[in-house]
């Protein structure tokens, strides 16, 4: 489908009888071919658009590991932010992540699995509708998405299903956590897909919801996430719950203390 | 260089690796590879291997990144002795240490029998890998696993004697090599010098172990697996204070709650920014070991 569109495109010359013509069509920075098909499709061809320095999307330049790319976007220059939406240009399940920061700084760490060398977006909209975005390269050797996840190499996967590893720095405003859960793409022979699909974080002290996730196939498998938190937005417990598309519910209670 | 006219419409020059032995002890000869990381300009060409003369010809340890730099290792080989090549030995199983397998034929080619097996399941994996970094440099190159096990403490070639230490914690399976008859120790990549240490398939512990077995032992020299001879122990000690090192910081970075992103904004030292392959090893390096480092950190929330 997607390669018929952008045959549409190629072939009919004349911008303005595109198919595939955006209401707003935008210089893309990275000249990738798929960019204005993401920006009619997923992003639901929004009229006030734009790249925008002041969101800095920060990866390596190279995927050492496939299924564990690092990327942190910082979209703190912007006032106002409502959603921040990643998504790769390349990849056979472009969407990422959505994520709605709330109390939070508009600004998160997260991994996903690549699949071969792609641009990376973060769109960012903020409360006067407009949405920012910013870009990076990543190359990569590939195939992240299409294997298994490597937690069923071991028997005890499902007694770790759920599981929540983290930590929250009250002082710092941050808070780190790793989800446990394989994340299974759907595209690996044989193995439907299995991913989580809402984590929301809240202040347990006052049940005050801090930020909200949607979370998409490419995600790594056990989810790894920076939160980043204003002054005094943070107290020192925070729950984090959601749920994955089979049903099963995650709830876990992570703090400031060190339990040893 | 001269083409003939029609060839040069079509072909570039094929690119050629520029091996030049350099005898470090009496027989033995050492090919000394950049510290650079691989690039389409270097062709692979980063590692360091050794050419021991014996009664029977020459033994290789470690064949390089590609067929073609195989190649231009047996014309080497031939050059230092008339019978050529008689063995083969591979320190471990990183495609730049034994893809050039292929050009020797029959001849046998040891290693540890996990290297063999390793070599074998991760082979193809690897040269994907490899063609994507180097291009031309690896046309025609497949990966050919070591044919024969190390299973014994002495290793004798042509009457010349090898002390085999099975040794691991660069990868699963890390076999020195100590010359008996010139005291040199050829550590393969347990020992690195002015070049950052690889951890893709690293156990920190085990490497450690490994450098203190290495560190009893008496050698004239040491032929680490990338920058040059050393012939003071400074190889060990500095891959130990950087494994150290990297260690500790992403430990401390765990926590702190940084994700990688921000360990590898974070500044080397002084001792280590200036190691060759800096600082794509220590970005590596993140990749490989911080997933599970931060893991054990964080506490259990549920």
């Amino acid at each position: 489908m997607k390669s018929v569109y952008l045959m549409a495109a190629v072939l009919l010359s004349a911008p303005a009888l595109a198919l595939d013509e955006p209401r707003t069509p935008l210089s893309d920075p990275l000249q990738s071919g798929m960019w204005s098909y993401h920006q009619k499709n997923l992003l639901g061809d929004p009229e006030k658009i734009e790249f925008d320095d002041r969101v800095i999307v920060s990866a390596p330049a190279s995927a050492e590991d496939s299924f564990n790319v690092p990327v942190l976007v910082d979209a703190t220059a912007l006032e106002d932010v409502q959603q921040m939406v990643f998504l790769v240009d390349y990849g056979p399940i472009p969407k990422i992540l959505t994520y709605w920061p709330e109390q939070a700084e508009p600004k998160i760490s997260f991994r996903f699995k690549i699949d071969q060398a792609t641009p990376v977006r973060a769109a960012v909209q903020t409360g006067d509708g407009v949405w920012h975005i910013g870009s990076t390269v990543i190359d990569a050797a590939g195939g992240g998405c299409s294997a298994p996840a490597a937690a069923y190499a071991s028997d005890d996967w499902e007694e770790h299903l759920g599981k929540v590893y983290g930590r929250v720095w009250p002082d710092r405003g941050r808070v780190r956590m790793v989800v446990d859960h394989p994340m299974d793409t759907g595209l690996a022979d044989g193995i439907p897909i299995f991913i989580i699909e809402d984590l929301e974080l809240a202040n347990e002290a006052t049940k005050e919801k801090l930020a909200r996730l949607e979370l998409y196939e490419p995600v790594n498998e056990d989810p790894a996430f920076t939160f980043y938190f204003p002054d005094g937005a943070l107290g020192s417990e925070v729950r984090v719950e959601g749920r994955d598309n089979n049903g099963n519910e995650i709830d876990a209670l992570i703090s400031a203390v060190v339990s040893q | 260089m001269v083409c003939a006219p029609s060839a040069a419409v079509f072909a570039a020059p094929k690119k050629a690796y520029d091996l030049s032995p350099v005898q470090v002890a009496d027989g033995l000869w050492m090919i000394e590879g950049s510290t650079e990381y691989f690039t389409s300009e270097n062709g692979g060409a980063i590692v360091n291997c050794a050419l021991i003369e014996t009664g029977t010809g020459i033994v290789i340890v470690d064949t390089g990144p590609s067929r073609r730099y195989g190649e231009a290792l047996l014309e080497v080989a031939r050059g230092l002795n008339g019978r050529g090549v008689t063995a083969i030995v591979i320190t471990h199983h990183h495609p730049d240490h034994f893809f050039g397998n292929q050009v020797f034929g029959a001849t046998p080619i040891h290693a540890l029998p996990e290297t063999r097996a390793l070599a074998a399941s991760e082979g193809d994996g690897f040269a994907d890998n490899m063609y994507r970094l180097l291009g031309d440099w690896m046309r025609g190159t497949e990966p050919v696993p070591p044919n024969a096990d190390i299973a014994s403490s002495l290793l004798e070639i042509g009457g010349r004697t090898f002390q085999t230490l099975p040794l691991s914690g660069h990868t699963g399976a890390d076999l020195a090599l100590l010359d008996q008859k010139t005291g040199t120790l050829i550590a393969g990549d347990l020992a690195f010098l002015n070049r950052a240490p690889t951890t893709p398939h690293a156990d920190l512990d085990a490497w450690r172990a490994a450098l203190s077995t290495l560190e009893g032992i008496d050698a004239a020299a040491i032929l680490p697996g990338h920058g040059p001879l050393d012939r003071s122990g400074q190889s060990l000690t500095q891959t130990r204070a950087y494994l150290d090192w990297l260690e500790a910081t992403l430990e401390d970075a765990a926590l702190e709650g940084l994700d990688m992103v921000e360990i590898m904004a974070s500044e080397l030292p002084p001792e280590f920014a200036g190691m060759g392959a800096m600082p794509q090893e220590f970005h590596r390096s993140v990749a490989h070991l911080y997933p599970q480092i931060e893991r054990e950190a964080l506490p259990l929330g549920n």
